[in-house]
């Protein structure tokens, strides 16, 4: 028996003892596969003998409550008792094996649950059907006479009852059914209830184990310096110095950029790693700082050449007929996504097998990095995944995996966890995008808004981390939130005459989908502008968005308005507003904020969201308070710099995010209008940010219009 | 030799002394539960009990234990039965990923110990933890919850 599989069965084993799910590295289907008799009714659903019911959960969960949302649809259409699910990941590996039964395990742009809602539900639905059959088959009654709830299968003339437990083996013998009816979700029962989650206890007494806590027999760990400029490489090293240190098993170079000690332990090999000599080439990229980006960018604010991404009317037209022209520039700088969790990954390679595990918001992609990386067949490789600590889009790369997996194969045979320092997690992502705005607007004599003109300058995420994406040059992503229709992502204002481009400027440093990606900016860009344009039009700031706000978007700033008594804060308190929509849901904000000798402090915000369809109102409320740390933290500390090409910030001293003590009262309201399913965990974080700075400016008639806050005075003049 | 009493346990571990007790814990003894997450006593995700009072083991040589007892996130609960702020996180649904909870929840449990009914400003003062989900609001309740169990 080979060193994997050996490996591989142990872990399992470990898993089923301390309970499979608790320790996060199920290896699904060992059961299937014969060690077990408990036969997959199909590939979403389990249930043992004893009722146990093991929902399969394709995308990753890191946080957001995906895996209890998707459990939750799984279980409405079987109609079995929610006290006895229990959920399980299924490889990429076995995934790719299978012609992709649970299609997508990628897990970003809050479409864990919109898009994959209809599938899971017509697997839950086929299972209770087989289970139904298998009752009918061994009453000799017809289908359409029993019933189901709770896990049991019903025949009311009868009054014969048996349990899902009673009937698994049998149901999954037959065929699927073809044609599947949903439920109707004004008949959900678990589905729309704001239950638990569903992977809670393990991480209250620490038990989960994350991919940073994994232990495999025999295993090394190793840790990296990748070369501290983007792009640069790796000249050489001097190994003579650490290898006889404590621990310390070899010193590797990894795709001539970094270099990384391999040791006993994680401090053995930070410390000698710490001790190594290392020469860089810093690459083309060392003559860059934030100043020559934010030269380059505002360049771009008056470039000819650009991509226009929203067109109606003239605006440019209405701009030179305008009665009064309201200019602003804004700004957004690099945002480090810093998840708790540092990155790592766990690999172990032979000549004819690797097999990693770790935390990954794209299963898939890891697989497909792991199997280059280790110049192995697909069918040869595979992915365990961990639950994450924090994802926020960082870990939709697969950069560390493929780290990890080099490392790996200078150690054939032997298990490799590769643990990144916080340090080298801050230099080393891809960060949220660089970019400025330039903003026009047209009032005419009575002050009603003719025309608008977006001009967005700097990076593409497309570009730096997917260029197979781009359309003719174009990121269609940069206009997240900006689009003159669709779906996805509107201009929520009716404007006669609206242009939004973009000049595409990149830099060597990496740009990467961060929680709420293009929103972020895009939402501070027009929503702190159309603050601007009310006060030049005399208007109140939400009275004057109404005029132009389409309907769900109105609905939504009405419904945040509405609860917070808008126009009425406690006395010394100011409101601001903000609506945008990002990633199928409209959401808007209204923060209370007061400013004393130049301390700001956020008291109260109200957020409401219209997702179209509500899965879990509980996990949606902890979606939205969590978004506004996140996008708060950005937006009033978060700030990565480059300096010789390299970021500046390395850990949380120098890059501070928001705790408990500045955490403001956060209430959601949520307003499901129906018909369409938009996601939660990313849309509010974009209106976080301009609620707070319109809120600002009422307090204080400072008008912000580059982040961090902390870096402004706010005192009075 | 290190030699620790940890969580009502004596353990030996041969490491050098400078190494912090965090690394200790996770890759020497293997109670993997007390997390890292920066190394530097910002984030407090290593928060363990000292003696009863909460400390950053990321920043604490294994050398400067001496005889403290130190209790982690393993031993918090008592005879099988969960501590209870462990009680309230779960009731509350306190956690998304989790990774910072080791050490929000024995911040909490030593904060408890010390005033068994914090105020608003007492949990400020003593819950300086990061946790990148933003579960702050859902913490808050749960100490006030804990407190009143």
């Amino acid at each position: 028996m080979d060193a994997i599989a050996s490996i591989s069965r142990r872990s399992f084993l470990v898993g089923s003892v301390a309970g499979a799910f608790s320790l996060g590295f199920d290896i699904p289907f060992a059961r299937s596969q014969g060690t077990s008799a408990v036969r997959e009714i199909n590939a979403w659903v389990v249930v043992h003998p004893d009722d146990r019911v093991v929902i399969r959960i394709a995308r990753s969960e890191m946080g957001q409550g995906t895996l209890t949302g998707l459990a939750q649809l799984v279980a409405e259409e079987l109609e079995c008792d929610w006290s006895r699910v229990s959920t399980e990941f299924p490889t990429p590996g076995q995934n790719v094996a299978r012609g992709r039964v649970w299609r997508n395990f990628s897990t970003g742009g809050s479409r864990g649950i919109r898009e994959s809602h209809e599938y899971v539900r017509q697997g839950g639905a086929a299972a209770r059907a087989m289970l139904v059959s298998a009752a009918a088959k061994r009453w000799n009654v017809a289908e359409a006479e029993c019933s189901t709830s709770n896990g049991v299968v019903s025949h009311a003339a009868s009054g014969r009852r048996l349990r899902y437990g009673e009937l698994a083996a049998e149901a999954a013998t037959l065929e699927p059914p073809k044609d599947i009816k949903l439920k109707d979700v004004k008949d959900w029962k678990i589905a729309g209830k704001g239950v638990k989650r569903l992977d809670t206890a393990p991480k209250v007494d620490g038990t989960l184990v994350y991919g940073i806590d994994l232990r495999l027999p025999g295993m090394l760990t190793a840790t990296i310096r990748d070369c501290p400029v983007q792009g640069g490489k790796l000249k050489g090293f001097d190994a003579a110095k650490v290898d006889r240190m404590p621990g310390v098993r070899k010193v590797v170079a990894v795709d001539g950029t970094a270099v990384a000690v391999i040791a006993d332990s994680y401090w053995q090999a930070r410390k000698a790693l710490e001790a190594l000599p290392v020469e860089w080439d810093m690459g083309p990229g060392a003559g860059t700082s934030s100043a020559t980006i934010d030269a380059m960018l505002t360049e771009g604010l008056t470039a000819e050449n650009v991509f226009i991404g929203t067109r109606v009317g003239d605006a440019k037209a209405a701009i030179a007929g305008a009665a009064k022209v309201v200019e602003a520039v804004y700004s957004y700088p690099y945002q480090n996504h810093a998840t708790m969790e540092p990155m790592n990954a766990t690999a172990i390679w032979t000549a004819d097998r690797c097999e990693v595990w770790c935390p990954t918001q794209n299963g898939e992609s890891a697989l497909a990095a792991a199997a280059e990386a280790a110049e192995l067949p697909v069918a040869k490789c595979d992915v365990h995944k961990a639950f994450l600590g924090g994802g926020f889009g960082r870990r939709g790369r697969s950069d560390y995996v493929r780290q990890a997996v080099l490392i790996a194969r200078q150690m054939p045979g032997t298990p490799v966890k590769l643990v990144w320092s916080r340090e080298e997690d801050m230099m080393h992502c891809a960060f949220h995008p660089v970019t400025k705005c330039k903003l026009t607007g047209a009032l005419d004599a009575s002050g009603k808004l003719v025309g608008l003109h977006m001009r967005i300058s700097g990076q593409s995420i497309l570009a730096s981390l997917a260029p197979q994406g781009l359309q003719n040059g174009m990121d269609p992503v940069v206009f997240q939130g900006l689009n003159a229709g669709g779906t996805e992502g509107q201009f929520g204002y009716d404007v006669p005459n609206l242009l939004v481009d973009h000049a595409m400027r990149n830099t060597h440093v990496l740009a990467g989908f961060w929680r709420g990606v293009n929103l972020n900016h895009n939402a501070i860009y027009v929503e702190c502008f159309m603050d601007e344009l009310a006060r030049a039009a005399g208007e109140d700031p939400l009275a004057f968005r109404r005029r132009y706000l389409k309907p769900k978007h109105r609905a939504v700033l009405d419904a945040a308005a509405e609860r917070i008594g808008y126009g009425k804060p406690v006395p010394g308190r100011f409101h601001g507003v903000a609506q945008i929509m990002g990633f199928g849901s409209y959401v808007a904000a209204v923060a209370e904020v007061s400013v004393k000798e130049g301390q700001l402090k956020i008291h109260r915000i109200v957020a409401a969201t219209d997702p179209g369809t509500v899965v879990n109102p509980a996990q949606i409320e902890r979606q939205v308070a969590g978004s506004f740390v996140y996008g708060l933290s950005a937006a009033l500390y978060g700030e990565c710099t480059v300096k010789d090409g390299a970021i500046e910030q390395t850990n949380f001293d120098t890059y501070p995010v928001l705790r408990m003590d500045e955490m403001p009262h956060v209430e959601t309201v949520l307003v499901p209008s129906g018909g369409f399913w938009g996601g939660v965990g990313e849309p509010t974080i974009g209106v976080a940010a301009p609620a707070v700075l319109n809120a600002i400016f009422a307090a204080t008639g400072k008008r912000i219009r580059s982040l961090p806050v902390a870096k402004h005075d706010l005192r009075s003049a | 030799m290190a030699v620790l009493t940890i969580n009502g346990k004596r353990h030996e571990a041969a490491v050098d002394p400078e190494t912090p007790l965090l690394w200790v814990l996770r890759d020497t003894l293997g109670m993997t539960g007390t997390k890292y997450g920066c190394g530097i006593a910002q984030c407090g995700a290593c928060t363990v009990h000292v003696d009863g009072v909460p400390v950053r083991s990321c920043s604490l040589p294994v050398s400067a234990v001496g005889d403290a007892k130190i209790t982690t996130i393993e031993g918090l609960a008592e005879g099988g039965r969960l501590h209870k702020i462990q009680q309230a996180w779960l009731e509350g649904d306190v956690p998304q990923c989790g990774y910072c909870q080791s050490g929000m929840i024995m911040a909490a449990a030593a904060l408890l110990a010390e005033k068994p009914n914090p105020t608003d400003a007492d949990i400020d003062a003593a819950m300086t933890n990061i946790c990148r989900c933003g579960t702050y609001q859902q913490v808050r309740a749960a100490i006030h919850a804990a407190a009143k169990a």
